[in-house]
């Protein structure tokens, strides 16, 4: 029971920034906009995780608030390169997944570039003194198993059991949440309330930024302790693999993130045992892009349906 | 179903060029901004690309994999298909041909051609994945190709590490001399330049898309398919059948560009954490060359030469070499986002417009 | 003349799109509680119009005034204040959301952060019962009927405080009954003191139910008559700015050997549900017309596209000249004999950034003719455009034109031209006159009937029974994708075949048994 305990304690700190990615690409596409480009957006907010911190420390000497403020900055990143994803594809009704394409490109472009002139042409930052620690949560995790598997765990763990019933209130059951969701299923009938649908698709493509930068500094906060370009590598394609697999909702996209959280923690669990040998960690990898195919294509229940207007730029003059 | 064809229709031929310019001028800034001399650098750069023969060569050998995803992409595009896996039919590809390259032993004549089409084949069937799961299980393509692309990678690095690459080592043996398509005169007239029969086949290929698409009854069928589905299934055509060709010839010409890159230019292969990106850069290249052959070609001339030159920028001007991935993001956005151009042009295309907008108006649909 | 003051008033309103004036100087008043019905053929206008009013378009000359004071009314939010509601012809409701979810839209109650459930759908079926809609509050959309979901947007408008509503074509997807239904929820609603603009170009309906009318010709008020003053022959000849005489006989039928036979044909529904077509037999016989009667959404387009190959039957089976293509390719039905006029030209009939001369192709038998050897034949290609545009007068500057390009009556033409250039034996239009102009419309009539001369056997769908009454030799109701019996056009009125189209009445003979 402790293995078990343990093995879903470290697919936490896997699971955690693709939660946050993932819930991020539920606003989005909730709201009618497909984002590719979660991952470019997870690359700069683990960058912007690490340059912030880095200048807390290098400035303020390290201290327990430095991760904090690179959190912060993570999530400012994110929403940058959201504000380009939004403005090109709602303001502009630039093909979604080209811009998504664009956002990735230029994120690691962009904040390879910041890294190298700051780092004098090094290709990554320096490590971090002060990083996140895992905090205990009094009582919690003195209960037995539960408590070693999920309250003892980093702060931004304990964030992302706050953000998922967070996000399924605001959208199921707020006027937001209602106007959200129908800007992103029938955008004409939104508009011929007066819901402005271009201010709530930003507001998703926003938001989605905010989290998946909140993501990309999870990784660089709790994992690398720095940024360089193979610092987030995947992690926002397998993002778009949990929103699928858990079917642009809350809960679903958590408890996908979960899973396919445990197939990379379970590469590195498995090298204690002798057995594990003969698995090729490459089969793990592939895990969540093989399951996520085999569900869209609908060979376990009934294939699935995203928004009904996500994709598309909305064109009032065609409503 | 109209998307891809919505996105390559726009009548402007000059949007590609003013967003070049404008990527380029992006380019300049943030070099400004980064404290370099963005003369110095684009000046390192165009003496790197056309400096001697060798850089030439050099930048032949960057356009042709580019060339290929280019052509894939826009392949597809026209057959109504966003064809966002070419990064994997590319991969697959390459490892194919890694594979006979390697494991097969035969006199040059026939080792070289089959791995060649072996390659190339498995490019197609992995693209053909993307088409019959549209075409069969309704899967959006964009999403299945991501996936697959990943699968891609993974399944292999599988198979380099687990059949091809000696343990504890990251690369595979050189493959056998049989193999090899580079040529050998041309390398030496261009003083030691990767030269291959792959910008060869590429310009082949350019034309293979021309006719193909434009002159042929099975092109007319694929291009009906990608402007209006439904007008074609109701015309006969079978659309299902056309989704999985479209893929196939897309993937084909994907995979081949992995094909020259172990069999012309490395002549191995490296297990790779994530793949280079060939893929997408051909999204660019087909973007940007408004989805026609030539204009692709033109395209994998323009980001094949800035990603070579981007070496000179650094070690003439000091400038990170990732400048020229941002100039090359920055010239996709403007593309893709033309309303912006449009909107910043307006002013000096008014008479130009209010003719257009008089064309429009014959059909103008009121209701 | 009158005392009170117009709720609405659209003074000198001039919309022009690119080379085309849509509105021009439009002028028009509304009185509170009347039921002012907007006349005029498919492009007139009078949606254009109406989207003005509702904010959805900016008008680029004139003065709408509401309730005496001048507004400039720039999106449906600021309509909607104005307490104008309008119920679209296509149905603005988000499918997967409750019925009181898109009636709150936007207007949410709410209880503290959340929506308020409770109270939203308390006060929908409060509403609802008093205008005698009768709609559940708490069902998804996406599961009731087409009648239903036009009041749910009629509820949508009365919720949001309308006292003008302005209603698109509302009859075009409903039954009769829904119909008649609908009319005495707009004499309700006038009695309750709404005002009503009604847009429509059925004529019946606008003497049922309207107090006065407004015809608007290309664009141009013709003119504004009490209804209780005028006739329906009067509004036809002002709608269309000349006499109508649609109504010249047809050539007596010539019918010869039965060419199309469908015998129990049966369409499985989605899922593997009920079936949408079930046991419909009938056949046609060269040299004449059968039309198929029904409300929209009955079981025509399932039919139409199992007989065009484009859905599969579940069982029956269909023989075109005695050979049984039931589970033939798309390919073999038209080397066999069949074309078709699709009801969705664009989506079905063309591709619109193909040439003309390209679209002239599109899935023609004859594969040798323009593709020698797997390669295009230019030469053919163009001579055929060339020669199929002068013979069925498609107005286009040239044949490398995008169709794109040009007017829906010329891409219907072209369609046409296709089709019947292949002489076929069966010809199958679905609503072949669907947003064309009466020039158009006399074309393709005369063109279906030219087919029927030549010994082709033409099944015609049309959910206008005019259209029906004027073409055919007989008639097939459909209801509910069943067949509920044939009637003879020229004995059989409206109401009959009303009944039928609602399932009410099955004639004596040609039921499925």
């Amino acid at each position: 029971m402790g293995t078990l305990a343990d093995l879903i304690n470290s697919t936490l700190v896997f699971s955690v920034a693709l939660i946050f990615a993932a819930l991020g690409g539920v606003f989005s596409e909730r709201s009618g906009v497909f984002n590719i480009g979660l991952e470019g957006m997870m690359t700069a907010g683990a960058f912007g995780a690490a340059i912030a911190s880095y200048y807390m420390e290098t400035d303020g000497g390290a201290t327990t608030s430095s991760p904090w403020v690179g959190l912060i900055a993570g999530v400012f990143c994110g929403l940058v390169f959201a504000l380009l994803h939004a403005y090109a594809t709602v303001s502009l009704k630039a093909d979604q997944t080209i811009v998504g394409v664009v956002i990735n490109i230029l994120a690691v472009a962009v904040t390879l570039y910041l890294v190298k002139i700051i780092f004098d042409g090094a290709g990554d930052t320096a490590q971090l003194e002060q990083v996140f620690a895992k905090w205990p949560i009094p009582l919690l995790s003195d209960i037995p198993f539960v408590g070693r598997a999920f309250f003892n765990s980093y702060p931004t763990t304990y964030i992302a059991y706050i953000l998922v019933p967070l996000s399924a209130y605001l959208l199921f059951k707020t006027p937001f949440g209602l106007r959200l969701r129908s800007v992103g299923e029938h955008p004409g009938a939104a508009d011929t309330v007066g819901i402005n649908v271009t201010k709530y698709r930003y507001i998703g493509v926003l938001i989605s930024g905010a989290l998946a930068g909140l993501g990309g500094a999870t990784i660089t906060l709790t994992t690398t302790s720095n940024f360089s370009h193979s610092t987030i590598s995947g992690q926002g394609f397998i993002a778009i693999a949990a929103l699928i697999f858990g079917r642009w909702n809350p809960y679903g996209v958590f408890g996908a993130a979960f899973f396919f959280g445990m197939a990379q923690a379970l590469r590195n669990f498995l090298t204690r045992f002798e057995f594990s040998q003969s698995i090729p960690s490459e089969f793990l990898y592939m895990l969540p892009y093989v399951l996520t195919l085999i569900v869209l294509a609908g060979a376990v229940g009934k294939s699935v349906r995203g928004p009904a207007a996500a994709g598309e730029p909305y064109d009032p003059s065609k409503r | 179903m109209n998307r891809a064809a919505d996105i390559f229709n726009k009548p402007s031929t000059y949007i590609p060029f003013i967003a070049i310019l404008l990527g380029l001028l992006c380019g300049g800034i943030v070099m400004w901004i980064g404290g370099y001399d963005p003369f110095a650098a684009y000046g390192a750069l165009w003496n790197t690309v056309f400096g001697t023969k060798y850089d030439f060569g050099e930048t032949i050998v960057a356009i042709t994999p580019i060339l290929f995803t280019g052509l894939a992409v826009g392949f597809a595009f026209r057959a109504g298909i966003f064809n966002i896996g070419a990064d994997g039919q590319y991969i697959i590809g390459m490892t194919a041909a890694t594979f006979i390259g390697l494991k097969v032993h035969l006199p040059a004549f026939i080792h070289a051609p089959l791995a060649l089409i072996v390659g190339m084949l498995c490019g197609a069937l992995w693209g053909a994945l993307v088409g019959w799961l549209k075409a069969y299980r309704g899967v959006n393509e964009v999403i299945s190709a991501i996936m697959l692309n990943w699968i891609a990678l993974y399944l292999s690095n599988y198979m380099l590490r687990d059949f091809l690459v000696k343990k504890g080592e990251q690369k595979t043996p050189n493959i056998d001399e049989t193999a090899s398509l580079s040529i050998g005169w041309l390398k030496n007239f261009m003083n030691g330049a990767r030269m291959d029969w792959g910008i060869w086949i590429g310009l082949l290929c350019v034309l293979i898309f021309y006719v193909l698409l434009w002159r042929t009854k099975q092109g007319y069928e694929l291009r009906a398919v990608g402007h209006n589905a439904d007008a074609a299934k109701a015309a006969g055509i079978n659309i299902k059948a056309s989704f999985i060709k479209t893929m196939m010839i897309s993937g084909a010409f994907a995979g081949l560009g992995g094909v020259f890159s172990v069999l012309g230019v490395f002549h191995y292969q490296v297990v790779q954490a994530a793949s280079a990106g060939y893929g997408f850069d051909g999204i660019a290249v087909a973007l940007l060359g408004g989805n026609h052959p030539v204009g692709i070609l033109l395209g994998a001339f323009l980001f094949g030469g800035l990603t070579y030159g981007s070496s000179g920028m650094n070690f003439e001007a000091d400038v990170p070499t990732e400048i020229v991935r941002i100039v090359i993001g920055s010239i996709i956005f403007f593309v893709a986002s033309h309303g912006l151009i449009r909107t910043v042009i307006q002013p000096f295309f008014k008479k130009r417009k209010s003719r257009e907008r008089k064309g429009a108006g014959m059909n103008g649909n009121v209701g | 003349m009158e005392q009170a003051v117009p709720v609405v008033e659209l003074r000198g309103i001039t919309k022009r799109f690119p080379g085309i004036v849509a509105n021009d100087a439009i002028s028009l008043e509304l009185r509170k509680g009347e039921i002012h019905a907007l006349l005029g053929e498919n492009g007139a206008g009078k949606s254009t119009l109406m989207s003005i009013l509702f904010g959805l378009y900016q008008p680029d000359e004139g003065e709408i005034r509401v309730n005496g004071q001048p507004q400039a009314i720039d999106g449906p939010g600021k309509a909607i204040e104005l307490g104008i509601g309008m119920v679209h012809q296509h149905f603005k409701l988000v499918q997967p959301f409750t019925v009181a979810e898109n009636i709150v839209l936007g207007i949410e109650p709410s209880k503290g952060l959340s929506i308020n459930y409770r109270q939203a759908n308390a006060k929908v079926k409060e509403l609802s019962e008093r205008y005698g809609l009768m709609v559940d509050p708490t069902v998804k959309v996406e599961n009731i009927t087409v009648g239903m979901q036009q009041r749910v947007e009629i509820l949508k408008t009365l919720y949001r405080g309308a006292e003008i509503l302005i209603f698109d074509e509302p009859t075009a997807v409903l039954t009769v009954q829904e119909i008649h239904e609908l009319m005495q929820i707009l004499k309700r609603l006038a009695a309750e003191g709404k005002s009503i603009i009604l847009i429509t170009h059925k004529l019946k309906e606008i003497m049922e139910v309207s107090d006065r009318v407004t015809i608007i010709r290309r664009g141009k008020v013709v003119g504004t008559v009490n209804t209780a003053e005028t006739s329906e022959s009067e509004l036809a000849e002002k709608m269309v700015g000349r006499r109508v005489s649609l109504d010249k006989p047809k050539p007596p039928a010539n019918p010869g050997e039965v060419v199309l036979e469908l015998s129990g044909v049966t369409v499985a529904g989605a899922d593997k549900g009920k079936p949408v077509v079930e046991d419909v037999s009938f056949s046609i016989r060269a040299g004449e017309i059968v039309g198929i009667a029904g409300v929209d959404g009955n079981g025509q387009h399932e039919l139409v596209e199992a007989l065009t190959g484009l859905r599969s039957l579940q069982s029956g089976s269909i023989r075109l000249d005695g050979k049984d293509i039931g589970h033939a390719p798309v390919k073999t039905r038209i080397k066999a004999g069949m074309s078709s006029i699709p009801e969705d030209r664009q989506k079905h009939g063309l591709v619109l950034d193909f040439s003309v001369g390209e679209n002239l192709i599109l899935g023609s038998p004859e594969e040798d003719r323009f593709f020698k050897g797997g390669f295009l034949n230019k030469s053919e290609i163009d001579r055929h455009a060339t020669r199929l545009i002068e013979a069925y007068d498609v107005r286009t500057p040239d044949i490398h034109n995008k169709t794109r390009s040009l007017s829906g009556g010329n891409q219907q033409k072209a369609i046409i031209a296709r089709e019947m250039e292949r002489d076929p034996r069966l010809l199958i239009a679905v609503q072949p006159t669907r947003g064309l102009d009466i020039g158009a419309i006399s074309f393709v009539h005369d063109r279906l009937l030219q087919a029927r001369s030549e010994g082709k056997a033409v099944l015609l769908i049309s959910y206008e029974l005019d259209e029906l009454h004027r073409l055919s030799d007989r008639i097939q109701v459909i209801f509910d994708g069943r067949i509920m019996g044939e009637v003879d056009p020229e004995k059989a009125g409206d109401d009959e075949i009303g009944l039928m189209m609602a399932g009410k009445k099955q004639a004596g003979k040609g039921a499925s048994s």
